[in-house]
């Protein structure tokens, strides 16, 4: 099952780093990263892969948004599924 | 695929723009519990509610994480009590009683369906169950009536007409301690559909399955931002912009629709491709009318706006969805609406203008609070105003207004939440009694006849 994190906020060091980190640990695979920076604003979008997830999906969204609190960024984990039906026919 | 710049679109008018689900709600048979009694098949009633949407709320607010999109009202719908109270029509009040119970145990906001279909004409044990709502809805804090009294089919059934202008009235009067609130739990329909998602008109239609789930979908806030970016588009490139918006609405609803009626091992019924406001800044159908270029919703141009905003919101959600129903249009409850509640409060938007709206959008007269003191018969023939445009424009049409006692025009009512708050609009004098006393039924129009 595939997921996707948004991160977004004020620039800084570490952000990558430490999501990244984060997403080890629970046993999430990447499977694609893009990130942009405007101004100083930060915006990275990961897709990832959370079958093998060591916790369910509201843990890990809950260690998600803990860790954004802790960095000062927005971090978000949502189902693929609403983003393909939206942008896709 | 999908790419970061859609990822962050959608972000954003979740985040931004009030993109939700509006309600998940779950329709539900009752037929099963009609029992000896009132009170033994109340039980019922109550047992097959508390079994069958045990697992709404939870399932809901879990699809919400997952999905990162809020899902704002978890609702029930049910056969209209009134068939199932059949056999003992005046104790009615013990199953909505039940019913009121068990929402407010599972955390449900509102439960739909103490509800009669007297279209053609009202039966013994119709009439004797019209006479328990203003009581029932007194006595219960989440339950929602709604009465069917006519239909393109089969003509306008004045005798209900009548009545129902009674019964608004004896409801704002025993809950007039709360502004008349019993009246915003309370629509008189034409045309009533079966597979509603929303309150207060939502109903197990008798042709459903036993468990079905309905979604109805919102988002003005994204239509207008959508729209904020082609400020000189022309009318056809406005439409087109809101085509598109509404496709993407709708997927959002038809996804959840789809996994909620997985997860909770019922059928998925419909998406009703729906514009819903709340009186939420950011959330509002007339702010789309006015970004369109009016100066305040209710000046003229609005119907013509309406018209196109209701007409491109169907077409978009159409292509986005298997299965569409319910009443899929704009909505335009005065209370419900910040734009609307401004133009009222601005004396912009009147009764008038509101009834000419109703006969391009989905619904009708919808959470408009008029005088106290205003008369029964005024209260029908208003009704069977919205009755015989429904009736002759094959569409739903319906009355949802709140007699405010002890106000008059000018003063404000504020129900809170979702409900709103509304000033109270003026209502024409003359005395439409004579004709709404004389009873009968307003024949089916012409073009009823296609067998």
């Amino acid at each position: 099952m595939r997921a996707v994190v948004t991160v977004t906020g004020t620039d800084r060091t570490g952000v990558v780093y430490h999501v990244s980190g984060l997403l080890y640990r629970h046993n999430v695979n990447i499977e694609d990263v893009s990130q942009t920076i405007l101004g100083d604003q930060f915006a990275m979008m990961m897709m990832v892969d959370i079958s093998q997830c060591t916790v369910g999906f509201s843990a890990l969204a809950e260690a998600l948004q803990t860790l954004g609190e802790e960095i000062g960024m927005n971090i978000r984990i949502q189902h693929e599924g609403l983003f393909d039906a939206m942008h896709n026919v | 695929m999908f790419n970061k710049n859609q990822v962050l679109e959608t972000i954003e008018m979740v985040e931004k723009e009030h993109l939700d689900i509006r309600t998940v709600t779950l329709g539900l048979s009752l037929l099963s519990c009609v029992r000896a009694s009132a009170a033994q098949t109340a039980r019922a009633v109550y047992d097959l509610v508390m079994k069958k949407a045990e697992k709404l709320v939870p399932t809901v607010d879990a699809l919400s994480r997952e999905y990162g999109i809020p899902i704002v009202n978890k609702r029930v719908s049910v056969t209209p009590v009134s068939l199932i109270t059949a056999a003992f029509p005046r104790e009615s009040g013990l199953v909505g009683r039940a019913l009121d119970d068990a929402a407010t145990a599972l955390g449900i906001d509102f439960l739909g369906g103490y509800s009669a279909l007297v279209h053609k004409g009202t039966a013994d044990y119709e009439a004797a169950f019209l006479d328990t709502i203003p009581q029932t809805l007194a006595q219960t804090s989440r339950l929602c009536a709604s009465v069917n009294v006519g239909s393109t089919r089969s003509g306008v059934n004045i005798d209900a007409v009548r009545r129902m202008g009674e019964i608004v009235k004896e409801t704002a009067a025993l809950t007039a301690d709360r502004d008349g609130v019993g009246c915003a739990k309370l629509v008189v329909f034409c045309n009533a559909v079966e597979d509603n998602p929303f309150m207060a008109g939502a109903f197990h239609g008798v042709g459903e399955g036993d468990t079905v789930i309905n979604v109805g979908v919102s988002g003005p806030g994204v239509v207008r931002h959508a729209l904020s970016f082609a400020p000189d588009a022309d009318l056809t490139e406005s439409a087109e912009i809101i085509k598109r918006t509404a496709f993407k609405i709708t997927r959002a609803g038809q996804l959840i629709a789809r996994e909620a009626a997985d997860r909770l091992g019922a059928r998925f019924g419909i998406v009703d491709l729906s514009l819903a406001p709340t009186p939420a800044r950011g959330d509002s159908v007339a702010h789309i009318l006015e970004e369109l270029g009016l100066s305040v919703v209710g000046c003229h141009g609005t119907t013509a706006a309406l018209a196109m905003l209701n007409d491109a919101v169907k077409k978009g959600g159409v292509m986005a969805s298997s299965r569409v129903g319910g009443l899929s249009g704009a909505f335009i409850p005065v209370s419900e609406d910040i734009g609307m509640i401004e133009a009222a409060e601005a004396g912009q938007i009147s009764l008038d203008k509101l009834e000419a709206m109703t006969c391009v959008c989905s619904v009708g007269l919808d959470m408009i609070a008029i005088p106290g003191d205003t008369p029964a018969p005024t209260i029908s023939a208003m009704i069977a105003d919205e009755a015989a445009i429904g009736m002759i424009n094959a569409k739903t049409t319906a009355v949802r207004v709140i007699p405010a006692p002890n106000k008059g025009v000018g003063d404000v009512v504020n129900f809170g939440g979702l409900l709103g708050r509304a000033p109270v609009l003026p209502v024409h004098g003359g005395d439409a009694s004579k004709f709404i006393g004389r009873g009968g039924l307003i024949p089916a129009p012409i073009h009823s006849f296609k067998n």
